[in-house]
């Protein structure tokens, strides 16, 4: 990245702006309805979180720089600036104060997708100069060592070691032909080892040939969430030339959800051409083998339990009926929250904002929203498809003294799966 | 001037100028949001655009429960305003035969009774839409000149038709000509202000019923 500054930032904007965006902000007529879909406006009661006052800076460039009114009024030196002290001001309120959740958009009277046109708006504050240090970091190390963690490929090897001691299967690297690319987020590595260990043995059952790939094994992707295209771009395209290379089919975004929307839907507009391969969400996979009865499952979870729909695969991502599917053949007593599935409240932590420690108070104090949805309901589980909301859970839940255990429904399938076919003899490595 | 002769002016001369203003501004809006164009989606689509689009456009006619559970009064009262200005506008006896002028052909009325019925219930929610903005810390955190304006000149014609029907405050002469003068004032403000959005939600609701339908996502 070169130098920021209040130009290139404007001009980054200027950049986002279409005929989308111009006609959402020729059509909003401040009805205020969109603060009552945000669980940063609901939780703090400060009218400031409302969300089409986030992107207040791109209306304006909008109305300057492609209206003729506009034009006029800044003639006439009526119109409101955007300079530095803008950006400083809304700085909190595009990356901190909002997770892209898109809650606002579904319920915006003239059908602005006002989460979107924040998504936009960031590359803007990003050229500014006006990132936060968390996403600037995360960037940064996804961009040099791979990961916005800084998981190395060792550590991934390290998983499969223990993996292969534990289960007698193996995890392809680089398989040139397989059906399926496996990418995971940094999370599942660090924290959540069990995915991996899940999906080696559902594939193993399902009779499926995939594989990691050593170049592109991370799909997490930080360049969407700071707002800085080129990053993205570079990010994707790591993971589309190694499914290039590979010759895969499909690759399937793991239990993250800004990945997937990284991948699945943003992707192919970031390197400017279609891919050669499909990609699905890890859920949208396993829906389809059981239905096509490649895998079984026996038994089930008996404790009360519920879904949390991560914003980016259900709301965003349109994968809301396979988690049902899955939940109701393995457990008995599967009970829905309330505004589950499209309208579903988010954690609070998602689109950068758990990788930003200055919005760790807010972020807290957003997660209220779910806390009352699970003291609502009296669960004794609650099962999710994202590592990110997972450990964004994890600490309100802690931090509220809750003690309810959160589980990755691919994990919680793997727990069920009928495993009747015979392992593979693994050499032990020396 | 006297009443008579504000009254041919505003029917004849004035009316023009306003109709020219409101037709050429809203295209140069629309035109303006238009020729920004949009880069195409690359993504390979889950479900049909075009079918999103269209199906946004009608179903954002009616708030999600989630929302309207949170906030019954806003959304009823909007129904309300839309619905009371659209039939006084549309199905009064009198503004069907101006329309019918332009487009040659018209349709059935209501009776007067219900129009002038509605025309209050216009007038009270407007009145409950301006409390609203001033009360709701959301709302009035929101508001600028602009929604004011646009709630002025919205609520001027509604006001000064229901006094002439009435015989109100002047002659009936004279109110007509100021009812004709304020549908001018609207006419010549709505390209510049927030009532763009009587065309621009349709674009707005498309924008995102086609990536949502593209994306097979509810919208």
């Amino acid at each position: 990245m070169s130098a920021p500054s209040v130009e290139k930032g404007i001009q980054a904007i200027k950049a986002q702006i279409d005929a989308p965006v111009a006609s959402f902000f020729s059509a909003c007529v401040h009805c205020g309805l969109c603060a009552e879909a945000c669980l940063f406006y609901t939780e703090t009661g400060d009218p400031k979180y409302t969300p089409i006052n986030k992107v207040e800076p791109m209306r304006r460039i909008w109305e300057r720089e492609y209206t003729l009114l506009g034009k006029a009024k800044a003639a006439l030196g009526l119109a409101k600036d955007v300079d530095e002290g803008t950006f400083t001001e809304w700085e909190t309120l595009v990356y901190d104060g909002c997770s892209l959740c898109g809650r606002c958009s579904l319920v915006c009277p003239v059908g602005n997708d006002i989460s979107g046109m924040i998504r936009k708006i960031r590359e803007g504050f990003a050229a500014a100069g006006h990132a936060p240090e968390g996403l600037i970091g995360a960037s940064k190390r996804a961009v040099e060592i791979g990961s916005p963690m800084g998981v190395k490929l060792p550590a991934v090897q390290a998983q499969i070691k223990h993996l292969r001691k534990n289960t007698g299967l193996d995890v392809p690297i680089d398989a040139k032909g397989a059906e399926y690319l496996v990418l995971l987020s940094s999370m599942e590595i660090m924290n959540f080892p069990e995915y991996l260990e899940a999906i080696a043995r559902i594939m193993h059952q399902a009779g499926k040939t995939w594989t990691i790939a050593s170049k592109a094994f991370e799909a997490t992707n930080s360049g969407v969430q700071i707002g800085v295209s080129d990053i993205a771009k570079l990010l994707v395209s790591r993971v589309v030339d190694a499914a290039d290379e590979l010759g895969v089919k499909t690759v399937i975004s793991p239990e993250c959800g800004h990945a997937f929307t990284a991948i699945r839907w943003d992707g192919a507009n970031l390197i400017g051409r279609p891919y050669g391969f499909e990609v699905k969400h890890i859920l949208e996979v396993l829906d389809e083998f059981v239905s096509q009865g490649l895998i079984k499952t026996e038994g089930g979870e008996d404790a009360k339990l519920t879904y949390h729909d991560p914003c980016q695969i259900a709301r965003k991502g349109g994968v809301v009926k396979q988690p049902r599917n899955l939940l109701n053949r393995i457990a008995t007593n599967f009970v829905e929250m309330e505004d589950a599935g499209e309208m579903n409240w988010c954690c609070g932590g998602g689109g950068g904002v758990s990788a930003n420690e200055r919005a760790d108070e807010v972020k807290l104090t957003a997660f209220n929203r779910k806390k009352s949805q699970l003291q609502a309901l009296g669960v004794d589980t609650l099962v999710t498809a994202c590592a990110n909301c997972r450990l964004v859970l994890e600490e309100g839940l802690e931090e509220n003294e809750m003690d309810i255990p959160i589980v990755g429904l691919t994990e919680m399938l793997a727990e069920y799966l009928v495993e009747d076919k015979p392992r593979p003899e693994v050499k032990e490595e020396a | 001037m006297g009443a008579n002769e504000l009254l041919s002016w505003a029917r004849g001369p004035g009316f023009d100028i306003a109709l020219i203003i409101f037709v050429g501004g809203m295209l140069l809006r629309l035109l303006e949001i238009l020729a920004l164009g949009k880069k195409p989606d690359l993504s390979p689509p889950r479900g049909s655009g075009p079918k999103g689009g269209v199906e946004t456009i009608l179903t954002r006619m009616l708030p999600r429960k989630s929302i309207f559970d949170k906030e019954p009064l806003r959304i009823i009262n909007g129904y309300v305003l839309h619905i009371g200005f659209f039939t006084v506008l549309f199905l009064y006896g009198p503004h069907i035969v101006l329309f019918e002028s332009f487009l040659g052909f018209g349709w059935p009325a209501l009776p007067s009774g219900m129009i002038d019925a509605a025309s209050a219930i216009t007038i009270v929610s407007l009145g409950v839409a301006l409390a609203l903005r001033l009360n709701n810390k959301v709302v009035r955190f929101l508001s600028t000149k602009d929604d004011y304006i646009a709630w002025a000149i919205t609520l001027l014609p509604v006001l000064t038709g229901y006094m002439a029907y009435n015989h109100l405050v002047a002659s009936y002469t004279m109110m007509l000509a100021l009812h004709l003068l304020s549908v001018e004032l609207l006419m010549v403000l709505a390209p510049f202000t927030k009532l763009t959005h009587m065309f621009s939600f349709a674009m707005a609701r498309w924008y995102q019923g086609y990536q949502a339908g593209r994306r097979g996502v509810e919208s």
